[in-house]
């Protein structure tokens, strides 16, 4: 009789709730890491927020006081996301339309996914090698050495499995009978693919481009023998051939000097780029949400 | 697709209608095969500039550790040893609380709206860039941890890994930083493949009188293996590959030691930290380690994708 009844004290419930309670503690600390470092930057970063910091050069390290601004690398981080987005987008959203709109699931096709994979997984700093030794080192950009241009072109190595398997997997949504009803009444591959199939899958494609160039705009070791770093003021078009800083390569810079001013701008600069990329990824997953109810309706 | 392709056949189109068509498609052809053209470079461009160097190291590389560039002498082992080291402890570390954390979020514990709010908060970690993390662990992990490690080596000082006395950077704090990286790519992953095991199978489970953990340890678990192993394999691949956060805290020392107390180094932070100053056969041996992380992480990328093609569920 009394096994019909629940038990606290046996085995297999205290077992249970051990196990229960061991999760738990893993969630914990799955979670503490971002929320200590979020509050940290929060604080610590926030707290050197001024308006000469956006405008102003930084100081080369030394004993100054006053460290600077990181003008040149906020706008150097904006030029080379740039450079990296216009390369991949065009060149990953195409591919994107080939897997997704004339492959068969033949064995090109097959080869290029199985390659859009294994690229995704190529360590970042290998991009940056293959980009030193195939532009940097071979100073095939008019003679210019390290350059904001082959460091925009390192990080497009990083965004393009990223833009091509959103392209795919977004396409390979939309229903078929759009297709149909559109090569029904006429018209072409192409303007079915521009003006129907495109447009349809367009949130989802913008949404995971915009992450993919959000993830882009924090990479640091494709620029550091590429893009390198500068401390000067970004002047005109030709300053794309010449070293450029950028917010990622600041802070891994500034984080080794011993001077505390420096410190402080690695801090800053963390700040701005953690707060806007995590504010990206927030926007987008709350669209994604937000399409998702509506689409439902 | 083929009855699409029917459907043309049959028409009459303007010739420039027609010709934009086969030109849209031959770009899109073009633009794809882009990534096998950059992936194939990448491969034949490392392994020609590392050409110098493995016709004059050999194997022999793999397994000395003098990096001496005034006497032209080069070993990448005290690298390949923290490379291997760092990823797997991490990994070993990452692999219990991530799969912890993926069950919590799957199974029924706290309410949908909860569960979701952890999820996205563990993503959201994926998108810290790993040079933020790298000063974080400078400024703030480091002094955290510093009494434990002297702790460590007091009383593990016997055991080879901890048989030094503890510096401010080396490579155990580089596991630690290693493991915040990682661990959202295994919940995220084994979240997933947990969320497609099948009801029927709990259900059949709770159905014969087994309870909750004797149902997830005997039968969602085993059910979503290959999938967790699939990401597991992605998160070691990540971690041989990371660069930044590990150069920054590693303390990047070729003097080759067992101990994680002492400073380390991996291929990626050699890189990171030698590529831009080096010249000669510096370089050339650069390469030649940057050739050894590529075909490690491909090898592992590849069998990842093998296992998940595999073993993907079946039900």
């Amino acid at each position: 009789m009394n096994s019909l009844f629940y038990q606290k004290n046996s085995s297999r419930n205290i077992g249970d709730k051990v196990f229960t309670s061991l999760s738990l503690i893993c969630v914990v600390i799955a979670i503490l890491p971002l929320i200590f470092l979020v509050t940290y930057i929060l604080i610590k970063g926030g707290a050197q927020i001024t308006p000469e910091l956006f405008t102003l050069e930084p100081n080369p390290p030394g004993d100054d006081l006053d460290a600077g601004g990181i003008n040149p690398a906020l706008i150097g981080t904006l030029i080379i996301t740039t450079i990296a987005s216009i390369i991949a987008i065009p060149v990953g959203v195409g591919g994107g339309i080939y897997l997704a709109e004339y492959s068969k699931g033949g064995p090109f096709s097959r080869f290029i996914r199985f390659g859009v994979n294994v690229l995704a997984g190529v360590p970042s700093i290998i991009a940056g090698v293959f980009i030193y030794a195939l532009i940097v080192s071979t100073k095939i950009l008019f003679g210019s050495m390290y350059s904001g241009l082959a460091g925009g072109m390192a990080l497009s190595i990083l965004m393009l499995p990223t833009v091509i398997k959103t392209t795919d997997e977004g396409l390979k949504l939309v229903p078929n009978e759009l297709r149909y009803a559109s090569l029904g009444v006429g018209a072409s591959m192409y303007t079915t693919i521009l003006k129907i199939t495109l447009p349809s899958a367009f949130r989802s494609i913008a949404t995971g481009v915009v992450l993919g160039i959000a993830r882009a705009a924090g990479e640091t070791a494709p620029l550091i023998f590429t893009a390198l770093f500068s401390y000067y003021y970004i002047t005109g078009f030709g300053d794309l051939f010449y070293e450029m800083g950028s917010l990622a390569v600041l802070i891994y810079n500034f984080a080794l000097e011993p001077y505390d001013a420096q410190n402080k701008l690695a801090w800053a600069a963390s700040f701005i780029l953690v707060l806007s990329i995590l504010s990206v990824n927030i926007f987008s997953r709350i669209l994604a949400a937000f399409t998702e109810k509506t689409k439902r309706v | 697709m083929e009855e699409k392709l029917a459907l043309f056949k049959n028409r009459k189109r303007f010739g420039i209608e027609k010709n934009i068509d086969i030109i849209f498609k031959n770009t899109a052809l073009v633009l794809s095969s882009f990534v096998a053209i950059i992936l194939l470079g990448i491969v034949l461009v490392v392994f020609f500039q590392s050409f110098e160097s493995f016709s004059r190291y050999g194997l022999k590389f793999l397994v000395t550790s003098d990096w001496n560039p005034v006497k032209d002498e080069y070993g990448a082992f005290t690298a390949i040893y923290g490379t291997l080291i760092t990823s797997f402890l991490s990994l070993l570390i990452t692999i219990p609380l991530g799969v912890g954390t993926a069950i919590f979020i799957t199974e029924d514990f706290v309410p949908k709206v909860f569960r979701e709010i952890i999820g996205s908060f563990v993503e959201l970690l994926a998108a810290i860039p790993s040079v933020v993390l790298g000063l974080w662990a400078i400024f703030v992990i480091e002094p955290f941890f510093r009494a434990f490690f002297v702790f460590l080596h007091n009383f593990f000082g016997w055991f080879p890994l901890f048989s030094t006395e503890p510096t401010g950077r080396n490579s155990l704090l580089a596991i630690l930083i290693l493991v915040v990286m990682l661990l959202p790519i295994v919940t995220s992953i084994a979240r997933d493949s947990l969320n497609q095991v099948p009801k029927k199978l709990r259900n059949a489970s709770y159905g014969i009188g087994a309870s909750r953990w004797k149902t997830i340890f005997s039968v969602i678990l085993p059910a979503a293996l290959s999938g967790i192993m699939a990401g597991v394999l992605l998160a070691l691949g990540r971690a041989m590959g990371e660069t930044m956060a590990v150069t920054m805290i590693i303390g990047n020392s070729n003097a080759f030691s067992w101990s994680l107390l002492s400073p380390g180094y991996t291929i990626s932070s050699m890189l990171a930290n030698q590529f831009g100053e080096a010249d000669g056969s510096q370089v050339s041996s650069l390469f030649y380690a940057a050739f050894v992380l590529m075909i490690l992480s491909l090898v592992v990328n590849i069998f990842a994708q093998w296992l998940v093609k595999k073993f993907s569920l079946k039900y």
